[in-house]
Formats: C-alpha cells, sequence, structure tokens
C-alpha cells in the first residue's frame, strides 16, 4: 500500500505539533521516522492511526484520499499501530489475546485459531505458546503477539513506536528480521525512533522531523552525520556554551554523593552500571531522550526507588538499603516534573501545605504557619492565597510552590525536568531563584530535554542512553554537538 | 458568596425533594399511604420521651463507629470491615465483665471493659490494616474477611465456651447482673451519650487542628506526593484503621453495657455498615454526624412500629436512608452545582 501525506498540520492552540509535513510511505520497504522529544513524530503517527484528529491536510491511500478519525477506521483501510506501551489483557492466555483483537464468531473454534497464529509465527520466526499467559511473557514477546494480531487483523501498514526500547537484544533481532520478512511481503512498515543504530540498521527511507516539521528526507544507505545534522540542525549551532549562571564550585573537594555501578529492572527500563560523582555546589544536567532511564535514575538517588545492584553512598554514609526518609534526614529533595500528581497534594491548599512540610509539632499552629506562608508568597511571587488549593494554581505557580517547600539546608536538589511547561521568564526565574538560594550551598541534579537549559545552567552533563551513561563530560570540555549525538546513541570514542 | 449559598440551599432542596419523590412512589408501589407512613415514622421516633430515649440508644453507636469512619475516609480507606471491629469490642467487654466482676467494684470493671473493648477494636481493625500495607490486600476485602471471622467468633463463644446454664441459644450469653448495665437516667443512656459526644469532640479536634489529621488529609489525597516529604503512607494507614478499629470497639462496648446487657449474635445491629452512609451523607465532614446520625436513629426507631399498623416492612428505613445518600451522591456529582461552587 502506498500512502501519500500531504501538509499535515496539527496545531494545539499556538503550538504546531507538526506543521505542513508531507512525505510518501512506499509499499515493500521500510520507512524511519527520526526525531528528538517534542519534534512531532508521535502526533504524526497517532494521526496516521486515527487516533487524533489532525487540524488540516490530507492523506491519499493508493491515489485515493481518505478520511478517518478513529483507530477502527485506520485498521478498517489497513493502518495498524503497536504501541509503546503493550495494549493487552495482562490476566489472558496469549491466544485468548489473539482471538479478543478479531472478528469470530460467537462459537470459538479454538483449534482453527490456534492453527493460525501458530502459522503466523512461524512466518515470522517468533515463538509465542498459545497457552502460555500474557503476564509471564517479555515485553518482546508481547510486542510480537501484538504483531501477530495486527496481522491476523489483514493490516497493510504497520506502525512501530520506539519498538526496541526496553527488549533484549536478542528479542531485537528477531524482531527487525520479521519486519525485514514483512517488508519483503509487500507491507509498508513505519518505525518511529530516536535510536540512530535502529533507523540504519532498518531503513530504507528515511524521513526526519524537527520542531514538527520535514527537515529532511534519505534514501539507504544512510549517513548518520547527515542524520544527526538534520535532527538537531540550527538548533545544537545557536546553542552558545557561556558557561553556567551559578559559581563554579570549589576546587575538588570530596564528593557530597557517590553513586556507584547502579542496576534497576523497572518494566521497561533497565539501568546497567550507571556511576555518578556530585561535588558539593556543582550543577549536574542530564540530557537524553524519555525513557531513556533517567527518569528512574533520578529517583533512586532521591531514595524512593532501591536499586537492585549498585551503592549511594552520601558523605560517606552508605544509604543504598536506607528509605527515602533517611535521603531526607540527609538533606536530599527531589522534585518531580508531574507537579500536582507526584509533588503537591492537589485538594490542600497553600496554608496547608506549609502547615505539613514545616511543623513538626502535635498541634498545628496555624498563626505561625499563616505569616509564614505569606512571607513564602511574597518572596516567591506565588499567584495565590493561603486559601488557595494547590490545584487552583497555574503550572508556573505550583513550580514556585514545590520550591518553597525546599527547606533551606538541602544539600543536594534533584530536579526533573524543573521548567516543564513554563515560558521563558518563569523558568529563567526558576533558575535565579535556585541560584540564590542554593548557590555553592547545594547541588542540583536536573533532567531537561533542553539541551540550551543544560548548556546555560549545568557545570556538568552526562548523556543517558538505553539505560545507561554514555557521556558525562564538565560543560566546558564538551559540545552541544558531541552532547546531541550521544542523545541519539552515537559517541565518538577518542 | 450569596451566589454559593444559594446553590447550596438548592441542592439540598433538591435533594430532598428527590428522596421525598422516590420514596413515596415506592411506598404507593407498596399500596400504603406516604403521608401516613411519613407520620408514623415522625410519631414513633419523637412523640415520646421513652421513644426519644430509644432514638438516642441508636444515636451513640452511630456515632461512635462515624467517628472511626473519619479516620479511614481522610485516608480514602473503605473501612468496610468496621462491623467486626464493633463485634470484637463486644467480645472484648463481655469477657472482662464475665472475668473481673467478681473481683472487682462494677465501675472499676466498666471502665476496664471500655478499655479492653477498645483495644480489642483496634486490633482488628489494625489487623485489616496489616492486610493491606504488608500484603496489599484491600482494605475493603480484608475487611469484609475479618468481619465473618468477628461473626463466627461471636456464635462460636455464645454457643460454646459462654453459653447459658443448661442451655445455648441465638438468644445470647447470660444476661450480667445490674450492677453492670451503664446507668440510664430516665432510660436516655446518658453516659453512652456523654462517650459519643467526647470521642467525637476529640475525632473533631484531631481531624481539624493536629499534624496528625492534616497528614491523613494530605495522604488521603496523594501518598505518593506525601513520601517526597517524609510522611508514611503505610504507618499513617496503620494509624487511621486502628483508631477506627478502636472507635468501633467502644460502640461493642456500648452495645454489650448499655443496650443488651449480654453478649447477642446481632450485637451489632449493623451500626458499622449504616455509619458508612452516615459518613457519606455527611460528605465526610465531622460536624454534620451528630444531626446525620440521629436522622438515621429516628428513622430506625420510628419504623420499628410500621409492620404493626401498615403492615410493611420495618426495612423502610434501610431503604429510606439508602435513598438519601444516593440521591445526595448523586446531586452532589451534578455539573450544575460544580460550577456554581466554583465561582
Amino acid at each position: 500500500m502506498k500512502i501519500r501525506l500531504e501538509n499535515i498540520c496539527k496545531y494545539y492552540g499556538k503550538v504546531k505539533a507538526n506543521d505542513k509535513i508531507s512525505f510518501t510511505i512506499e509499499p515493500n520497504s521500510i520507512h524511519g521516522i527520526l526525531g528528538e522529544n517534542g519534534a512531532g513524530k508521535s502526533t504524526l503517527m497517532k494521526i496516521l492511526a486515527g487516533f487524533t484528529p489532525k487540524t488540516s491536510g490530507k492523506i491519499f491511500i493508493n491515489g485515493q484520499m481518505v478520511n478517518y478519525n478513529t483507530p477502527t477506521k485506520a485498521l478498517e483501510l489497513g493502518i495498524g499501530m503497536l504501541y509503546q506501551d503493550p495494549q493487552d489483557f495482562a490476566g489472558l492466555t496469549v491466544l485468548e489475546n489473539f482471538l479478543l483483537g478479531l472478528k469470530t464468531s460467537w462459537k470459538i473454534k479454538e483449534y482453527e485459531y490456534t492453527v493460525k497464529l501458530t502459522n503466523l509465527c512461524q512466518q515470522l520466526g517468533f515463538k509465542l505458546q498459545p497457552e502460555a499467559y500474557l503476564k509471564d511473557l517479555t515485553v518482546g514477546e508481547r510486542q510480537q503477539l501484538e504483531i501477530v494480531r495486527l496481522l491476523a487483523l489483514g493490516v497493510e501498514v504497520l506502525i512501530l513506536d520506539e519498538p526496541s526500547t526496553g527488549i533484549s537484544t536478542q528479542q531485537k533481532q528477531i524482531l527487525f528480521t520479521a519486519l525485514k520478512r514483512l517488508a519483503k511481503q509487500g507491507k509498508s512498515i513505519l518505525l518511529v525512533s530516536h535510536k540512530l543504530e535502529d533507523i540504519t540498521e532498518l531503513c530504507d527511507q528515511v524521513t526526519v522531523l524537527s520542531n514538527g516539521q520535514v527537515t529532511g528526507e534519505f534514501m539507504a544507505p544512510l549517513d548518520t552525520e547527515q542524520l544527526l545534522e538534520c535532527m538537531f540542525g540550527q538548533k545544537l549551532k545557536q546553542i552558545i556554551n557561556s558557561g553556567s549562571i551559578f559559581p563554579q564550585p570549589k576546587n575538588k573537594s570530596t564528593p557530597l554523593v557517590q553513586v556507584r555501578d547502579i542496576c534497576s529492572d523497572h518494566g521497561r527500563i533497565r539501568l546497567k552500571n550507571c556511576s555518578l560523582s556530585i561535588y558539593p555546589g556543582e550543577i549536574i544536567g542530564i540530557a537524553g531522550l524519555e525513557n531513556s532511564g533517567q527518569e528512574l535514575f533520578l529517583r533512586i538517588l532521591a531514595g524512593l526507588v532501591r536499586p537492585q545492584k549498585g551503592t549511594i553512598t552520601i558523605n560517606g554514609k552508605n544509604l543504598t538499603e536506607k528509605n527515602n526518609r533517611t535521603f531526607l534526614q540527609n538533606h536530599i529533595h527531589f522534585i518531580p516534573t508531574n507537579r500536582l500528581e507526584e509533588g503537591l497534594f492537589a485538594d490542600l491548599t497553600l496554608l496547608e501545605h506549609y502547615l505539613l512540610v514545616f511543623q513538626q509539632s502535635f498541634w498545628l499552629k496555624s498563626k505561625s504557619a499563616y505569616k509564614l506562608c505569606l512571607q513564602k508568597i511574597e518572596d516567591l511571587k506565588i499567584k495565590g492565597l493561603p486559601n488557595t488549593p494547590a490545584k487552583a494554581l497555574s503550572g508556573g505557580n505550583q513550580q514556585r510552590l514545590l520550591l518553597s517547600l525546599l527547606p533551606r539546608q538541602a544539600k543536594l536538589l534533584i530536579l526533573e525536568h524543573p521548567t516543564r511547561g513554563l515560558d521563558v521568564e518563569s523558568a529563567l526565574w526558576v533558575w535565579q531563584y535556585l541560584q540564590k538560594c542554593y548557590g555553592l550551598k547545594a547541588s542540583i541534579v536536573f533532567s531537561s530535554p533542553e539541551l540550551d537549559e543544560i548548556f546555560q545552567v549545568a557545570h556538568k552533563v552526562i548523556v543517558f542512553y538505553n539505560g545507561q551513561i554514555l557521556l558525562s563530560k564538565k560543560i566546558s570540555d564538551t559540545t552541544p554537538e558531541e552532547v546531541g549525538n550521544a542523545i541519539a546513541g552515537k559517541v565518538e570514542h577518542a | 458568596m450569596l451566589k454559593s449559598y444559594y446553590s447550596l440551599i438548592n441542592k439540598w432542596l433538591i435533594a430532598l425533594v428527590c428522596v421525598v419523590a422516590v420514596t413515596s412512589i415506592l411506598l404507593l408501589f407498596a399500596h400504603t399511604p406516604p403521608l401516613t407512613t411519613y407520620k408514623l415514622l415522625l410519631k414513633g421516633s419523637l412523640s415520646s420521651r421513652a421513644k426519644l430515649a430509644r432514638v438516642f440508644q441508636v444515636w451513640v453507636p452511630l456515632m461512635l463507629c462515624s467517628c472511626g469512619l473519619l479516620f479511614t475516609f481522610s485516608m480514602k480507606l473503605w473501612n468496610i470491615g468496621i462491623e467486626g471491629q464493633v463485634m470484637l469490642g463486644a467480645i472484648g467487654a463481655t469477657a472482662s465483665l464475665m472475668w473481673i466482676s467478681p473481683h472487682f467494684a462494677p465501675w472499676m470493671c466498666l471502665i476496664l471493659s471500655l478499655g479492653i473493648a477498645f483495644i480489642l477494636g483496634a486490633l482488628w481493625g489494625f489487623g485489616s490494616g496489616l492486610l493491606k500495607t504488608s500484603g496489599g490486600v484491600n482494605e475493603i476485602f480484608g475487611g469484609l474477611g475479618l468481619n465473618f471471622v468477628a461473626q463466627g467468633l461471636i456464635l462460636w463463644l455464645i454457643f460454646g465456651p459462654w453459653k447459658r446454664p443448661g442451655i445455648a441459644s441465638m438468644s445470647g450469653t447470660k444476661p450480667f447482673d445490674v450492677s453492670l448495665w451503664l446507668p440510664h437516667i430516665h432510660r436516655f443512656p446518658v453516659l453512652g451519650m456523654l462517650l459519643a459526644l467526647i470521642i467525637f469532640i476529640l475525632t473533631a479536634i484531631l481531624l481539624s487542628s493536629t499534624r496528625q489529621g492534616l497528614k491523613f488529609k494530605a495522604l488521603g489525597i496523594n501518598p505518593k506526593a506525601g513520601k517526597l516529604y517524609g510522611l508514611s503512607p503505610t504507618a499513617n494507614t496503620l494509624i487511621a484503621m486502628t483508631l477506627a478499629g478502636g472507635c468501633a470497639g467502644l460502640c461493642g462496648f456500648f452495645q454489650v453495657t448499655g443496650v443488651y446487657h449480654r453478649l447477642i449474635p446481632a450485637i451489632s445491629s449493623n451500626y458499622g455498615y449504616l455509619s458508612l452512609l452516615v459518613v457519606m451523607l455527611a460528605n465526610y465532614k465531622w460536624w454534620p454526624i451528630p444531626f446525620i446520625s440521629f436522622f438515621f436513629a429516628c428513622l430506625n426507631v420510628g419504623s420499628i412500629q410500621l409492620p404493626l399498623i401498615l403492615k410493611i416492612d420495618s426495612s423502610l428505613s434501610g431503604v429510606i436512608q439508602g435513598i438519601c445518600v444516593l440521591v445526595f451522591i448523586w446531586v452532589k456529582q451534578l455539573s450544575v452545582f460544580e460550577r456554581a461552587d466554583d465561582t
């Protein structure tokens, strides 16, 4: 099936997630869509799979214009999507899951479908036991089942979203062989990824997106330099390596926190031997694409998740097996990026937040907390009143509230994308506030998808890729290009 | 401000009209004149001092259980196990009275038995809390299971070790000596009412002006965020369940010493379940609890003579109580009012 996209646009308010995207997907081929976080890949795929309606633009299938806006309609047209998280029923068997998506008669002839399932599996080189329960399967196997199910539904165009995340190398090879086989059979495969190696290994043709626009189209053989240039392009060149707004920490003292060989297996994300030393007053920026492991790493660092292997020492004290209260007692504080879901109490007022965090006495002393609350509201310019519930605050003000809940004596602040959803001015304010209150007094480890933010703020940058720390360098010793390459999984070995 | 009061009144008016309408329709279906029924309900509960005294005998256990449930509901826990906790309190009260009454003055026995009832109820609550925090058993299932265990325990005691000399029957254990009855004044359970008031005031204070109350509230809203500030969802779940169990235990104590003066199989009278409705109708706030408890107690007592006069079952009170709660929840969710509240 040949699919042609013409001027696809998707606007969310002022944000242009997709801006006039046009390209053609040929049959018998594997077509890659490459781009960093927020480039517009996912939105485009959701439009194609019928999950999100497009703002404007046209889709042609074999030359005929089609209009659809539900996944069911897309499936009828032969377009199926494999999601990053398998959409299946863990409590059922492989066969039952296989049957659920199909149109069967009310009386199911189990044998017939077992044969069908086994045949399809054999063709693709998958080894799935029909009677096995899904909860006992690996993510890779569940993915295989999903592919088989989609094929049984008659899908001609298969969209895969980051399929190699969280599966073993072996399973990746099985998957890639199967995909190549399917392409040969005449199917069109659309592979969405931010991993250069996957794209270069598989794809016959690649479309690179950046900022919602197509910035390049390439045919195999692919040149990684060119791809990277297209992916980050002008962006990296615009970043000025002007040095951190935070004062440089004093020369090498002993590290405040030492993380050694952390390994952790948490669903799709696996951390492998991650080590990091944090010196007093040091600001460390973590770069990496979504789900590369940084989210889990930050939570381990905060004591919220226990690693399976490795040690964490703080000022020489081993805290590996301790819970997060001990981490708090050692002045380590974490601010998650999902403010309302993980960091604040939606229905509690500002006053109640301060009462809860800053008072330890049995009786609540509302008067003194009220004073403190007014003080904080003024200091941090929070647009709210003491009796405003947290959920009524805007994103920026929620962030200010979270910051105001950090104690002055904090030694290590762990901030997960602290400026998410903030406009430039608010983002700048956040960093200035942190610098004013904690400059040289505390270390900060933060993650951010914005490289320019990391280059403006951090002393040191580390890059996560596939659960590993791929790069760890002082900002002064690296370039935006080098970091950009590492984010996509490419490091030059000096 | 005026607007929000207006919408509040509106809300209650709609709720009231709905409750009356639905109940009346049901009564008409049963070929019973609604007006007469309502009159009887009112007369049956408030027309004489003796009847009012009976209302308060129901009010006390409802208050005690509802106070306990306020703790668990503020943590967003569904303490269905409150019934079992009442039963364990009753067992504790009975056991202590049986064993120590020969050795101590009656008033000392009563105080001690109150303590034991509280502790046993609290332990039962702690148990279902522990099932949740250590075994991941939802408090609803754990509580329900423990209710059956408690009921079994009571039946075994009544028909086994504690049976009346010579006979074992559903009418329960041998009644206690009058000296061990919780004293009444003009049939009013004054001491029980005092106990309920004290517990209510303590509950209100704990929930509204102590750090513990705020912790319950915060963790009920977002246990994940609680961890960030060093609050333990596990510990506080256990504390809330234990406190709820303790209050329920006191209810069991009152049922034994103030109402039945012995242990009977239906010692809890389903007041635990009924209290769940009370607290829901109170919208999980403490201040309406005494009034709603009173209202529910009136319905319970007033419906007792319905079968005699109108030949309809006294379970009508339960039907009305259920309808109240359902209508209230429904009205609360009406989007029209949501918007009015925000302004």
